[in-house]
């Protein structure tokens, strides 16, 4: 009997090590990338910039989509009030960086609040047009407003000042790529925490079947509005990065069409394991960029190809098909030795 | 007499159709009823009415002597009334562990904590694992319930309710849809619910009800048509008539 139970005990701690392994693991993969990308491509690190950018967007759409059930295509509401957030802090003095981040993410928490309080009314369909709807709003808010976001012409002429007061945001974009990199190292680390918790599994419940959750004494409200507020500070802080890292706010970063090319991005790395979110910007932009020099007609619809195969083939997303590649990578914690 | 569990003059019609007409039930703890009765008596229905996933059109629902009809299900799981369902409703990329875990941190407010690993606390792990070794699930623990067979699924249901530490247990059909020989599996965790628990069964297996019940209440067309003891549910005419008649004849023809 205690023979079983030490070899359970053994299960468990070596369940607990593959999981920490393989995170450790991708969390490498993800610097590396990061760090390739920094010495192949030297003078297109604001493009790279940009797709960490979206990769925060992203992340914070799987937050609501992939753990929680909630179907959004209205997501640059958040990205877009962390972006002019920071954008207009930054016009009247506040110019530290770190600073216009956490501004930018507090701003999308709050749109997030705001969103997600309007959203959780409805469900299903409803829902999804209720998303469009708010981000139509925000569009032509930020269009109406001219006076505080520049109206169709965005906000421009501001600069943020040296990172830590040293690091200067140069001209071919290496402070700005880098600090963006950090940024989302660590918020891919702080997220991969939040999915671990039992808040993390409460909206895995939520997600399946909220009437179960309900009859186990949970509320379902609150839970998915906290999902929501901190989905929009991550959206926030990819705004406020874009906006550090342009050094301009455009009416595209609060659009229907960001929204849905982002869910796109989603679906095509895979919902609900954050990996997928970064796989998923990473092949979007880039195909976006190299296809487009070589077709500039018709990337979208290689884009689109690429979407249909990737459904059809692996539902799970590329990083779904990478699971099922290295099945020694997979958590084994569910298996007994 | 104070009971620990008490419904009154409970009724409920959708448009001109009633399904649950003027039910009037108590239960002390330590109570074992079944309630029976043939498809579309309104079982289930009872059952939804009472725990809050469908508001009654009249009557009472009192837990504790409180009157809990004005509130939703949540509140009620957490007051101790606590329900299984007929299909099981579990999430089926997560292992048992996990559904007992995060069900005993609910219990505990522990559950939309963010910051806090899900394993975290010896003293749950120590519960989860107590819970799950009394329903005899210890040994697929880890696995995906997906990937487990349907009446440990049924069991797991059952854990994650004791997991609630509920006073008053609704179990709807716990032995529906699961095969023959795992049904003993069942029944022996019925035995062995906690004596102090009002638990209430609905139950189309007779064999079990007859074992389990020391009361049975039988509903016909959302009506109490009986009440009293196992031994004389058979013998009564009316109850012939609505249900068993139907059994017997299906029995004879099995």
């Amino acid at each position: 009997m205690q023979a079983i139970a030490k070899s359970r005990q053994a299960a468990t701690v070596s369940g607990g090590n593959t999981h920490l392994l393989r995170d450790g693991l991708g969390l490498l993969l993800i610097i590396a990338a990061g760090a390739a990308g920094y010495w192949l491509f030297p003078d297109n690190l604001a493009l790279l910039t940009r797709v960490i950018a979206v990769a925060l967007l992203v992340l914070s759409i799987d937050l609501i989509v992939g753990y929680c059930g909630v179907a959004t295509l209205g997501q640059a509401t958040l990205y877009g009030a962390g972006a002019y957030a920071a954008g207009m802090a930054c016009l009247r003095g506040v110019t530290e960086p770190m600073t216009l981040i956490v501004i930018g993410a507090a701003a999308g928490a709050m749109a997030g609040l705001v969103m997600g309080t309007i959203m959780l009314r409805a469900h299903g369909l409803a829902q999804l047009v209720l998303s469009i709807a708010i981000v139509q709003l925000a569009h032509e808010a930020a269009n109406k407003a001219s006076a505080y976001t520049g109206g169709s012409d965005g906000l421009a002429g501001f600069s943020p000042s040296p990172l830590f007061g040293t690091f200067e945001f140069d001209l071919w974009g290496r402070t700005a790529y880098l600090f963006g990199l950090a940024l989302l190292v660590l918020v891919f680390i702080l997220l991969k925490f939040v999915v671990a918790s039992p808040f993390g599994m409460l909206c895995r419940g939520i997600k399946e079947d909220p009437v179960r959750i309900r009859s186990m004494g949970a509320f379902v409200f609150p839970v998915l509005l906290k999902m929501f507020i901190i989905s929009g500070a991550v959206a926030g802080m990819g705004g406020a990065l874009a906006a550090i890292s342009t050094q301009v706010v455009g009416l595209d970063s609060v659009s229907f069409e960001l929204s849905a090319n982002s869910l796109v991005m989603l679906v095509l790395g895979g919902l609900g394991s954050l990996y997928g979110a970064l796989i998923g910007t990473v092949i979007f932009m880039g195909f976006e960029h190299f296809v487009s020099a070589i077709n500039p007609f018709h990337w979208m619809t290689m884009v689109g190809a690429l979407l249909i195969a990737v459904v059809l083939v692996a539902p799970g997303g590329l990083s779904g098909l990478i699971d099922r590649a290295l099945p020694g990578m997979r958590d084994k914690g569910g298996q007994r030795p | 007499m104070s009971d620990l569990f008490r419904v009154e003059g409970l009724s409920k019609s959708f448009g001109g159709l009633a399904v649950s007409r003027n039910i009037d039930l108590a239960m002390a703890a330590g109570d074992r009823l079944a309630l029976i009765g043939p498809n579309g008596a309104g079982k289930t229905t009872f059952v939804n009415l009472v725990t809050g996933q469908i508001r009654p059109s009249a009557g009472r629902v009192l837990l504790n002597g409180e009157d809990v009809t004005g509130l939703g299900a949540v509140r009620r799981v957490r007051r101790g009334l606590v329900r299984t369902f007929q299909v099981t409703r579990l999430f089926s990329d997560m292992t048992p562990e996990e559904h007992v875990t995060l069900t005993v941190l609910q219990r505990e407010g522990k559950a939309s904590r963010i910051l806090g690993r899900f394993r975290g606390s010896a003293e749950v792990a120590g519960e989860v694992e107590t819970l799950l070794r009394t329903l005899g699930l210890l040994d697929v623990a880890r696995r995906k319930v997906g990937e487990i067979a349907y009446g440990q699924q049924r069991l797991l249901e059952i854990a994650i309710a004791l997991a609630l530490k509920p006073k008053v247990l609704l179990l709807d059909e716990p032995a529906a849809g699961v095969p023959s020989s795992e049904t003993p599996r069942i029944e022996q965790a019925l035995e062995h619910l906690p004596s102090s628990l009002a638990v209430l069964m609905i139950e189309h297996d007779m064999d079990l009800v007859f074992r389990f019940a020391r009361r049975v209440v039988v509903l016909a067309a959302g009506e109490i048509i009986f009440e009293g003891l196992p031994s004389q549910v058979a013998a009564n005419e009316k109850v012939r008539e609505a249900y068993l008649g139907n059994y017997a004849h299906a029995r004879r023809v099995a």
